[in-house]
């Protein structure tokens, strides 16, 4: 079900753990859908990502795309790091099943609101970055028809 | 350690190779269609009346109310479909819970868009349904109870003699699906007062692809798949031979077992129960400790989701099955454990272990030592547990 490369970030995560005091950190997804990711960002003076750390309750994608995201990003500027898209960390992670899509949604949507939560702290403004939403998957369900 | 601990046999178990050994012949030797005149082929007639016979014992019924059938999911969508059909001049309401299998629940859907009407019960922390409420929800035209004989996520052992009892006292029609309780646990359909039983035969070591649904004589049910006179022309199609013969050896098999079998698996599934209640913490037992299947080990750890969990344990060679959304191809969490009132975010991290007849202390000890340190894992990089540690400060 999953490629080679989801399996061997989801068995050796990249940047697992927490940052203390951290220059901004995002949380989203929820419980009640079975996921929920956090980013801790270290940001330099050059606004250069100097560290990136996560933390992901979720499955195997879930906690795949939340690895592959810290890598895109760490040594980036906050403005290459707002550029990576859900697509690039799957394209990195050789695709994903259809049903997990909405994990590297939450990936990119978790980068977006540890940017936002260090601009908030630095009162700052990030051209180009959305207040990101608290909830990826509202709006997001849809019944299929079975008969 | 290298070899397979399977404990996934409510999803499936191996063939015995007993069973397999009785079949092969029917494959190469007496492949001849049952419905042939000629005696070559006409004697599997006798055959497979044989194996009626055998499965027709072990509940207490006779041999001429054992229909065969492609597995549980037919039997379960027959009983349904084919009753609200030949009953729906009495009434169009129908009784069933809300634990029942997808066979069921997406069938009694399927019903309630063609105009029947369908009563979920509830059922209570352990997943036992309320009676009580079973006795309200009777009306005059109800036409059929439908309750599972044990189910397949938790491993509830419903009280299907009472559930007989009122839909016996009321008239109404009793089915229940037995898919995981027969071979596991006695059962009397008289006893019982059940009308109708779905079964399968790959949950008790014999083959995929067959299974029955016992009807009483006297019940008035169509036929489901029409085109011959199989199955006193209530289930048309030429006869799975080779699946009968498998079927038949291995309900043989298990009735003969059933006492000495259960009981250690009951053994072993104390011991494993007692292992991860002592050496995990934050989990909950899922479930009726009493009224349980002898194979059935369930468990939600707090903090972490379930599909991560079934990955990590396939990569220690452990095959287990969740209740996660994840597993489930949707967003949410298996419909059983919220419905014995789980959170959301208690029900995504559930596993569930199923021990089998091959099934060793030794196999337990491994998983509860892989367990542990998977939980434990999987918890130090959960953001839930980083939050929870945090308030415990």
């Amino acid at each position: 079900m999953y490629t080679e490369k989801v399996m061997d970030h989801f068995q050796h995560p990249r940047n697992l753990g927490e940052i203390e005091d951290a220059s901004g950190v995002g949380t989203v997804g929820n419980a009640k859908c079975g996921d929920i990711m956090r980013i801790y960002l270290d940001i330099d003076d050059n606004e250069i990502i100097r560290d990136v750390k996560f933390k992901t309750f979720g499955c195997g994608a879930a906690v795949a795309t939340s690895s592959m995201a810290t890598e895109l990003v760490k040594g980036k500027s906050i403005y290459e790091a707002l550029k990576v898209t859900n697509k690039a960390v799957m394209e990195a992670l050789d695709g994903l099943p259809p049903v997990k899509v909405h994990c590297s949604l939450l990936a990119e949507e978790a980068i977006h609101a540890a940017l936002w939560d260090y601009a908030e702290k630095h009162d700052i403004k990030i051209e180009g970055l959305e207040k990101p939403k608290s909830d990826i998957h509202e709006g997001e369900e849809e019944e299929e028809e079975e008969y | 350690m290298e070899k397979l601990i399977y404990l996934d046999n409510a999803a499936t178990t191996k063939t015995a190779p007993e069973v397999v050994e009785a079949m092969l012949p029917y494959f190469t030797e007496h492949y001849g269609n049952p419905s042939s005149v000629y005696g070559f082929a006409a004697a599997n007639k006798e055959v497979i009346t044989r194996q009626r016979e055998i499965i027709a014992d072990t509940l207490g019924a006779k041999d001429n109310e054992i229909y065969f059938t492609a597995g549980g999911s037919e039997s379960d969508n027959w009983a349904l479909v084919a009753t609200a059909e030949a009953y729906s001049a009495k009434g169009k309401h129908i009784i069933t819970s809300k634990i029942e299998h997808h066979a069921i629940l997406h069938t009694c859907e399927y019903l309630e868009k063609r105009g029947f009407e369908i009563t979920y019960l509830d059922v209570d922390e352990k997943g036992i349904v309320n009676l009580e409420q079973l006795r309200e929800a009777v009306r005059e035209d109800t036409i059929l109870i439908s309750v599972m004989f044990a189910n397949n996520e938790i491993g509830t052992i419903q009280p299907i003699q009472k559930i007989g009892e009122i839909a016996q006292e009321h008239g109404i029609l009793f089915h229940t699906d037995a898919v995981q309780a027969f071979g596991q646990v006695p059962i009397d359909v008289d006893v019982c007062h059940i009308d109708m039983l779905s079964a399968s035969g790959h949950k008790l070591n014999g083959p995929k692809g067959i299974g029955f649904l016992y009807i009483r004589k006297g019940v008035k049910i169509r036929s489901f798949i029409h085109g011959g006179a199989q199955e006193r022309r209530r289930r048309a199609g030429t006869e799975n031979v080779p699946g009968i013969v498998g079927l038949g050896k291995a309900v043989e098999r298990a009735a003969m077992s059933m006492e000495e079998r259960t009981a250690e698996e009951r053994r072993l599934r104390d011991y494993l129960i007692e292992r991860i209640e002592k050496e995990i913490p934050y989990c909950r037992l899922n479930g009726d400790r009493e009224q349980r299947l002898p194979n059935n080990v369930n468990f939600s750890f707090q903090f972490i989701e379930g599909e991560s969990l079934l990955i990590m344990l396939d990569m220690k060679k452990i095959c287990a099955s969740s209740g996660s959304a994840c597993t489930s191809g949707s967003l949410d969490p298996s419909h059983v454990l919220l419905a014995i009132g789980l959170p959301h975010e208690i029900a995504h991290g559930s596993l569930r272990l199923t021990l089998g007849e091959e099934t060793t202390k030794e196999d337990l000890d491994y998983v509860v030592d892989s367990l542990k340190e998977i939980v434990q894992n999987l918890r130090d990089m959960s953001p839930l547990y980083e939050d929870f540690l945090k308030k415990q400060k």
